[in-house]
This record gives C-alpha cells, sequence and structure tokens, in this order.
C-alpha cells in the first residue's frame, strides 16, 4: 500500500463517521421503550393503534375544524359525537402531561407547538 | 488532402447522434479518420513491441497471434502501476460535465467523443474483469470483452484525444482523459499499434538529438542561417554557442523552432534577446530536442528522450536549463521529468536570473526555467529596453497552449511580456482562455496533413474565438508559447479566420527589443516592414 | 433504465411482503446488519485497492496561474503550491463541488448573422452544480436527522437541525424541507439523464438505479412520515436494539418501515461496488489532491525504470566526424580516433 498514512487515516475517519450510530450511544446503558401511563378511563375517540399513528394529524384537523370552520363537533369511525376540544376532551383523560405526551415526545424528539397557544397543563414547567 | 468543406458545411454536416447504444456502433475507418501506421522499420529501431506492416482501413491489422492476453496482462500491469487508473475506472458517475467541453466532440458531434465514453471505452473492459456484476450481466451494465472491433475502436478513439486536459478541469473528481489516452495508447503500442507521426519523430530523438532527425552539422547549419538572417535585420551577429562547456545556462527549445516557419522566428528571438544580453549559455545538438514525443507513445519512451537533458547539462557543467516556447515539452518538464531522470545531476544549481538575482524558486528542484518567467522577470526589471511600437502593425491575441495552461499554470508570465512588447492586445472570450483554453486540436501527435478535415473540427472552439476576436477587435495576430501550436494553428486560423497569423512570444520580444549597436531597423524578424516607417524617418535622420 | 426500476421495485415489494408474512427481523435485523458490514467492508477494501498502486506521477490540475515570480499572483485556490493550499482546494472540491461550478454549456449556432458563419457561445450552466449540491447536502441532513432513531436522550445538535428543517411548521408531523429538496433533487438528476440527449446516451443502467434506490428510500421515507404512519415509538425502540446489537422483535411496527430499511440496506451493499464510491475516491483524485509545486519538489516514482537512452558518447560515436567538420567541440577528438585505428 502507497501513502499508507494517509490512506489510514481516511480509512479510520470513514469507519469512526459511519459507525457512529452505534458508538454515539456510548454508555448510556440499555434503552427502554418509555412507558406511558394510561389513564383509568378505557374509553378513547379511536382506537389505540389508529392514535399512536395519526393523533398529530387528527389534532391539526380539530383545530382547523374549530378554530378557521367554527365546526366543534367530530363523528368518530364508530359513530360516536365528541367535542372537538383538547382541554376539554383530550386532556379531561390525558391529564398527566409528563407522564403521557412527554414519554414518547422527547425520545423521539418530537416538539409539538400545542402549547405556543395553549397553556402547558399543570405538572410541567 | 481531400479538399475541406467550408466551415458552415462543416458544422451542418456533423451527423446526428446514432440511434444505437454505444455499445452496438463501430467506427469506420474510411481515409481522413485515421492517421497512417507507424512504419516497421521504425518500430523495430525503437525495439517496440511487435513491429509489424499493417493498414487502419483493413480488416484485419495483423495483430499477434495472443493479442488478446498481451493487452489484458498490460491493462492489469497499467492498474497496479496507475492508482489514477484505476480511481478514474472506478468512480465517473457519468453526470455528462465533461461531455461538451472537448473540441473533439463539439467538432465531429460523435458520442465517442465526449471524454466520459472516451474513458467508457476502456471502462467497459475493466468491467468486465474487475467486477462481479459486470461478469455475470455483461452488456446490460456496459461490460463487454475484448475483441478485434474493440481495439480498433480504442484505436481511433485514443487518437482523436489531444491530451489536453480540458475535461479533467471541469469533472466534479479530476479524472484525467488526458491519463487515460496515454495509458490506452500505451497499451496499443504493446501489440504493435502506433502512429507514424508519432513514431518517426520519437526514432529521430532517440537517434540524432531531434524529432525531425536533423544531424549535428545541418543543425548548426541552419541555426548559423537564422544568425545571418538576424544580422541582417538587426545589425549585429548572435552569438551561436554549441556544445560549450562550462556556460552557466544550457538552453533548450523544441526542434521545431530552429526548422519551421513560423516557428524559426521565434528561433531568431531567442538568439537576438540572448546576444542583447550576453546570456553564459550554450546550444546543444545532443539535447536539441525540448519537445517530447514519447509522451504521446509511452511513459517509459517519454523518460527515454527526456533523459537527454539533464545529462548534457551535467557533461556540460551547466548550472540550470532554460526551455523555450513549447507546450507538451513543458508538461514533461513541470509534472514528469524530475521523476523520471531526476534527482537533478550536482553540478546544477536552483536557478537564478544573472540579470535580476531572482531566485526561480518554484523551480528549485526540476532546474529549470521557462523562458516566458525569464522574460518576464526582465521586463519587470527594466532590463530590457522595449520599443513595442514595432509592433504596432499587430493587433495581438494570446492563445494559452493547453500543456502550459492546464499542466503548469502558465497564464501570466506570457501575458505580462506580451503586454509590453505589443501595444494591441486582446483576449479572447473567457471560456476559451487562460486555465478554460481549447488547445489547437492537433496536439499530442496529430497534426498530421492525411487528418485535416478532422483537424479543422477538433480547432473549431479555437478558431471560432479567435475569428471572434478578429472581428470584434481586427486581431490579425496569435501569439503562443507551443511548438506545435505554431505548426497547426496557421492552418486553423487560414480556416476559420483568415488573415490571423501566428507566432511565438519571443519573436514578438525581439521585434521590440533595442539592442545595443544595432542599426536602423526597418524590417521585423520576418522581414516585413516595420509600422510608422515613414513617420519616423525624418525624426530618425534629426536624431542621428 | 426500465430495469434499475423494476429492480428497485422489486426489491421494495419482496421487503413489504416478507414483513407481512412475518419475515420482519429478517429484513429489519439480518440485513441490515449485513449491509452494514458490507459497505464498511466494501469501501475499506475499496479504498486498500487504491492504495495499493501508487501515484506514479504528480499530475494535479493547474486549475489557473502558478506559483512563480513574486509579482506574478497565484490562484491560491485553484493551483495551490503547498499541502495547506491543497487541503484548501479539496475542502471547495469535496463540500462546494468547485469543478462542476465551473460548468458552462456549449451551443453551435450554424449559421450566426452577426458572425457571418457557424459560431460557438458558451452559456453559465449552474444547474447541474445546484442540484447536486441539493441533493448531498439534504442527504446528508435527512440522515443525520436519523440520529434521533439511533441516540437516546436525542442530541441537541439534532433538535436543532430538526427545527431548522421543520420551520415552515406546516403540517403535522412538522415537513421537512431537506425531504422534500431530497425528492425534487434526485427527481431533476433522474430528469436530467432522461431528457438531455447526451446524458442519456451516455447513461448506464448502473446510474439508473443507485437514482431509483434513493428515490425509493425518500418515497418510503416521506410515506412513512406523512402517510402511511407507523408507531415510531415502537420503531425508536427496534431501532435502539439494533444499535445496542441486542434487537427486539419486529412486532407492530408498520410493513413500510422495511421497506424502508431494506432500501436502505441495498444502497449500503450496493454501495462499495459502484460509482457511489466516488464519495471516498474524491480524496484519492491525483489531479486535485497534489500541489503544483511539481518543479520545486521531486516526486518519486516507486517503479521508475532504469534510464535507457542515446548517451552522449554513444551520440558522439554516431555523429563524430559530421561534428568535427561542423567544428563542434567533441569529448573524443576525431584526430585520436584515426591515429588510434592508423595506430592499430
Amino acid at each position: 500500500m502507497y501513502n499508507s498514512k494517509a490512506v489510514i487515516a481516511g480509512i479510520v475517519a470513514f469507519l469512526v463517521i459511519c459507525t457512529s450510530p452505534f458508538w454515539a450511544n456510548f454508555g448510556s446503558g440499555d434503552y427502554k421503550k418509555p412507558e406511558v401511563v394510561l389513564p383509568k378511563k378505557p374509553e378513547c375517540i379511536e382506537s389505540a393503534e389508529f392514535m399512536r399513528a395519526e393523533h398529530m394529524q387528527l389534532l391539526n384537523e380539530w383545530r382547523d375544524q374549530a378554530l378557521r370552520h367554527d365546526n366543534r363537533q367530530y363523528v368518530s369511525s364508530t359513530g360516536k359525537k365528541w367535542e372537538i376540544s383538547l382541554q376539554n376532551t383530550c386532556m379531561k383523560c390525558h391529564n398527566d402531561y409528563e407522564q403521557f405526551c412527554d414519554k414518547c415526545h422527547v425520545t423521539n424528539n418530537v416538539d409539538p407547538y400545542c402549547w405556543t397557544c395553549h397553556i402547558l397543563p399543570k405538572g410541567s414547567k | 488532402m481531400a479538399k475541406l468543406p467550408t466551415p458552415q458545411e462543416l458544422v451542418a454536416n456533423r451527423p446526428a447522434f446514432p440511434a444505437e447504444a454505444w455499445l452496438e456502433t463501430k467506427p469506420k475507418f474510411v481515409p481522413g479518420s485515421y492517421c497512417y501506421p507507424a512504419k516497421k522499420e521504425t518500430m523495430e529501431a525503437l525495439h517496440m513491441p511487435h513491429p509489424h506492416e499493417w493498414d487502419p482501413a483493413a480488416d484485419d491489422w495483423q495483430l499477434p497471434e495472443n493479442w488478446e492476453k498481451i493487452l489484458c496482462d498490460a491493462f492489469e500491469d497499467r492498474l497496479k502501476k496507475h492508482r489514477s487508473l484505476k480511481l478514474f475506472m472506478d468512480i465517473c458517475v457519468r453526470c455528462g460535465a465533461c461531455a461538451d467541453k472537448c473540441q473533439f466532440f463539439l467538432g465531429t458531434n460523435d458520442p465517442k467523443n465526449m471524454p466520459v465514453l472516451r474513458a467508457e471505452l476502456l471502462r467497459s473492459l475493466y468491467r468486465r474483469d474487475y467486477s462481479m456484476l459486470g461478469k455475470i450481466l455483461g452488456k446490460k451494465i456496459g461490460a463487454r470483452s475484448w475483441d478485434y472491433q474493440t481495439v480498433k475502436e480504442l484505436f481511433f478513439y485514443a487518437y482523436q484525444c489531444t491530451e489536453c486536459r480540458r475535461c479533467s478541469l471541469f469533472c466534479p473528481y479530476g479524472i484525467d482523459t488526458a491519463e487515460i489516452t496515454a495509458i490506452v495508447r500505451e497499451l496499443l503500442h504493446e501489440v504493435g499499434l502506433g502512429l507514424h507521426w508519432i513514431m518517426d519523430p520519437v526514432k529521430n530523438c532517440s537517434y540524432t538529438g531531434n524529432h525531425l532527425g536533423i544531424k549535428p552539422h545541418s543543425y548548426v547549419e541552419i541555426v548559423e542561417m537564422l544568425a545571418d538572417d538576424c544580422e541582417d535585420i538587426v545589425g549585429v551577429r548572435p552569438k551561436t554557442p554549441f556544445n560549450e562547456r562550462g556556460h552557466e545556462i544550457l538552453f533548450i527549445c523544441p526542434s521545431g523552432d530552429v526548422f519551421a516557419d513560423p516557428g524559426i522566428y521565434t528561433f531568431m528571438g531567442y538568439l537576438i534577446l540572448f546576444n542583447e544580453l550576453d546570456l553564459d549559455y550554450t546550444l546543444s545538438t545532443y539535447a536539441s530536442e525540448g519537445g517530447n514525443f514519447g509522451s504521446f507513445v509511452s511513459f517509459n519512451m517519454a523518460k527515454k528522450l527526456n533523459a537527454k537533458m539533464y545529462e548534457e547539462a551535467q557533461r556540460l557543467g551547466c548550472k540550470w536549463i532554460l526551455g523555450g516556447e513549447c507546450g507538451h515539452m513543458w508538461r514533461v518538464i513541470n509534472q514528469y521529468m524530475d521523476t523520471y531522470n531526476g534527482p537533478t545531476p550536482s553540478n546544477m544549481t536552483t536557478p537564478v536570473s544573472p540579470y535580476t538575482g531572482t531566485v526561480f524558486k518554484n523551480a528549485a528542484s526540476t532546474k529549470m526555467v521557462h523562458i516566458a518567467e525569464f522574460e518576464a522577470d526582465l521586463i519587470r526589471h527594466n532590463k530590457l529596453k522595449l520599443d513595442p511600437s514595432r509592433n504596432d502593425d499587430l493587433i495581438c491575441t494570446w492563445h494559452d497552449s493547453c500543456n502550459p495552461a492546464r499542466g503548469m499554470g502558465l497564464l501570466d508570465e506570457p501575458r505580462y511580456v506580451l503586454k509590453h512588447v505589443v501595444n494591441h492586445f486582446y483576449e479572447m472570450p473567457e471560456n476559451t482562455i487562460r486555465e478554460q483554453t481549447f488547445c489547437c486540436g492537433a496536439g499530442s501527435g496529430l497534426n498530421t496533413e492525411e487528418i485535416m478535415e478532422l483537424r479543422m473540427r477538433s480547432g473549431m472552439p479555437r478558431g471560432n474565438a479567435l475569428r471572434y476576436v478578429q472581428q470584434k477587435y481586427g486581431v490579425n495576430r496569435m501569439a503562443c508559447c507551443c511548438a506545435i501550436d505554431r505548426a497547426t494553428l496557421p492552418p486553423l486560423a487560414d480556416y476559420w479566420a483568415p488573415g490571423v497569423t501566428i507566432s511565438g512570444l519571443t519573436e514578438l520580444v525581439a521585434n521590440a527589443l533595442v539592442c545595443k549597436g544595432e542599426h536602423k531597423r526597418t524590417v521585423n524578424l520576418r522581414q516585413e516592414d516595420l509600422p510608422h516607417l515613414d513617420e519616423e524617418e525624418p525624426e530618425g535622420n534629426e536624431g542621428e | 433504465m426500465l430495469n434499475s426500476l423494476l429492480v428497485v421495485a422489486l426489491v421494495a415489494i419482496i421487503a413489504w411482503l416478507g414483513a407481512a408474512i412475518g419475515l420482519g427481523s429478517l429484513f429489519g435485523v439480518v440485513l441490515p446488519y449485513v449491509a452494514i458490514v458490507v459497505f464498511l467492508g466494501g469501501v475499506v477494501w475499496r479504498m486498500v485497492w487504491w492504495a495499493k498502486s501508487p501515484v506514479p506521477f504528480a499530475i494535479p490540475t493547474t486549475g489557473g496561474q502558478e506559483k512563480s515570480l513574486d509579482f506574478i499572483k497565484q490562484a491560491q485556490w485553484d493551483c495551490p503550491d503547498t499541502t495547506l493550499g491543497v487541503v484548501k482546494r479539496m475542502f471547495l472540491e469535496v463540500f462546494l463541488f468547485r469543478s462542476l461550478f465551473r460548468n458552462v454549456n456549449a451551443e453551435i449556432k450554424q449559421d450566426d448573422p452577426v458572425n457571418g458563419g457557424p459560431r460557438l457561445i458558451y452559456y453559465s450552466s449552474k444547474w447541474l452544480w445546484v442540484f447536486a449540491l441539493l441533493f448531498h447536502y439534504c442527504f446528508f441532513i435527512v440522515f443525520f436527522r436519523h440520529f434521533r432513531f439511533f441516540v437516546d436522550p436525542v442530541p441537541g445538535c439534532v433538535s436543532f437541525m430538526e427545527m431548522i428543517d421543520g420551520f415552515l411548521q406546516i403540517g403535522a408531523p412538522r415537513f421537512y424541507l431537506t425531504g422534500g429538496l431530497l425528492l425534487v433533487a434526485v427527481l431533476f438528476l433522474i430528469g436530467r439523464r432522461l431528457v438531455n440527449p447526451r446524458v442519456r446516451y451516455i447513461s448506464l443502467t448502473q446510474d439508473y438505479f443507485p437514482l431509483f434506490l434513493i428515490l425509493g428510500i425518500v418515497v418510503s421515507g416521506i410515506a412513512m412520515r406523512y402517510f402511511l404512519k407507523t408507531d415510531i415509538t415502537q420503531v425508536k425502540a427496534f431501532v435502539m436494539g439494533l444499535v445496542h446489537f441486542n434487537p427486539i422483535s419486529a412486532d407492530g411496527i408498520d410493513p413500510i418501515f422495511f421497506v424502508h430499511v431494506c432500501l436502505v440496506s441495498t444502497l449500503l451493499i450496493y454501495f462499495p461496488f459502484s460509482k457511489l464510491t466516488h464519495m471516498a475516491g474524491i480524496f484519492f483524485s491525483p489531479t486535485r489532491n497534489l500541489p503544483c509545486n511539481t518543479r520545486r519538489v521531486r516526486h518519486v516514482n516507486p517503479w521508475n525504470p532504469p534510464k535507457d537512452f542515446l548517451t552522449y558518447p554513444e551520440y558522439e560515436d554516431l555523429y563524430r566526424e559530421a561534428m568535427a567538420g561542423a567544428n563542434l567541440p567533441l569529448d573524443k577528438p576525431l584526430e585520436a580516433e584515426t591515429k588510434q585505428k592508423s595506430g592499430e
């Protein structure tokens, strides 16, 4: 091999950069999937699977309906009617912001802008 | 030579891209599309592999029986020797940025003259032998086997590239087609395929010291004759030292300058300048060639022809070498010479200008200085008495030759000199000068008569730029610092911009140079009347 | 062209079906590990393969005025003569695509009225440069954003990048500019291969394949984020299992995730054996990474063959008489030779 110093330095740099996903975590211990504290009331507006994947879009839609179209009524897939309201519908049950919302949002680095308008619920800074 | 089409016809009759993929098309060897092959005796005299008689237009090129193995082995050998080759085979992304940078492509519209496809001709062979997918998928991914047609195709396109490196400037990875072309030519030589126009000068240079095969006594005779002409013109006969020991400087220029019009005027310029400076120098009949047609053959042949320079500097005890105006000569000197034949002999030292004391630190190892650098330094220090009005009949432009431009970076030195020796100077459009310069279209051994139409095609971008300044500013002289240019540009100018003449830089310097003891100059180095003669005459009479 | 599109589609379909029938761990665990090993090993192997050949000659392309006389201004960026200068030049090449920036288009007019004949006109043409830059930088940022799945807690720089990238605050999940721009850039790169007749002519299967592959990756990523959806908390847990070498079950993750991962893995496996190695190759390029000081510093060729040429004594032997006739100085005078001969 020729110019081995430069080449080896290059190879090392390449390996270090490209394996960064593996060592970027080094020393932080095992990762545990966050466990959210679920509210006692069993019924949500839609199924848990749907809500996990779609809640952000639903909330966006609710915002538009309530504020831009003055529509405060949501009909769920089961036909049940709910009031469109973050405070009065969602947070009535999901009242622990830290133990519920933040759990996933923090680990996945999601920074929702709900609270630029809404008042942050109690128990959070 | 067949009659040339008019420029309009030439541009109009460029064929459209073929409908078939490039792997399916084959070049047609019709007269005018190829250069004549090297003679068997020439190849034998040079101990080249497999010398034989052959005809490019014939079906059978009389290759040795095991030609495929020879070529495969040679290719493998070159891959082992040149990282550049491996790299350039691997990393091209075919972005196409190089396509319209090649003057051969612009002039012929032959897709295989796009630098990317020129390299792809070899890359397709590389793929078969050096990539797993290529072995399995073959043509589907542009891999192919060696066959007779492939060899012919490589030959066809390796000699439609002047190794000018314009594409390498624009390539995002710096892929240098000159490198690929040079290696393809090396490979072809392994099976005895070479050009007459290249190999004959190489043979001459090997045995007589210069490409033209001028023997020592004739060389002396020609130079003396030129010195006589200088005397007639200037009134002072310049010294012509040959093969003398103990001088500080060995001067080497391309032999074309001694022999061919308009190069001879540049040579007369050297003589007049050196005489005026009383330069402590010698010429050599042994190292009487600055150019290096070996560099159009193989790296080793270039080394062989180049070796004479240091050998002669050592024998004559010269401290450094001054190099004349030549393009590919300077590519070799600037980027290869020291590697080939260095380190320099112990008697050589870092060049210092005897008149200005300038140390040419940039030539500390090679110990060879370009005459444009030398002249620019002299002018900067007011060591030359110049009367640029003697060149007032000339409206000049400057042609950057490809090798000094992209293989050396010699751009502003000649301009500095030129602007001091002529009063009318105009640049050609910016995309055609300096590092982006277009070459003459016939470098690297392609300046033969039999491919004149091809030369006019490849010279189109240069010719077009020249025509532009001719029409806009009335340019009637294109100066350059390359002997091949001085041979190839006159027909090119006649074709694309009739009325423009070509000259070297030092010719213009010597025209303007006011020498000690000179008689009243009435003609320039070409024995043409000087401008302002009528106006100056009464003034001159009064003064003297 | 179609071949490559088909292959990419096939890879995606296989991954989809595989994940749907419960082979999630094959596409989500085994394949990524294999891909990473092949990618790292392959690229290192490729670099070593290049490095095994020497650089016999210093052949930098001088992209401007060389360093020579004091009063001549050197083009420091394009014709550097020092190592630091070369580092600068390489920086421009690698991070700003300097050479591509020079690009001009040459157009031949057959009959130009001004010129009274054919004329060549040059136009500045920066589109390739713009989209190439856009493509590479967006790709990098998109990759960098993915660190939110690789690291916990998520570092501030990643959050910052996400904030910038999503500053338009369109929709939820927030629209990332780079994702959209990457899609646009890939489509441009594919489009120019199809539309520009020259580029179309030189394009090979292996030019379309990585573009379609990357298109597949981008589309599947965008689809997963904005349309098809999957439970990203589960995805993060799964990915963290991978980076901790402690894979967990792939249950509960939508097949689109495996399509995405499988396409990325394909790209990684394909990478070292293709033109994509230009990523490492640019650093090896002798026309760019060598200083333009070739007359000042001697470059050594390890296989430099011994000198073999017509030496001066041999030359003199060939032409002694003629040289004597022309009164050229001789090392071995003619008289001596003739005397020697007659003496014998």
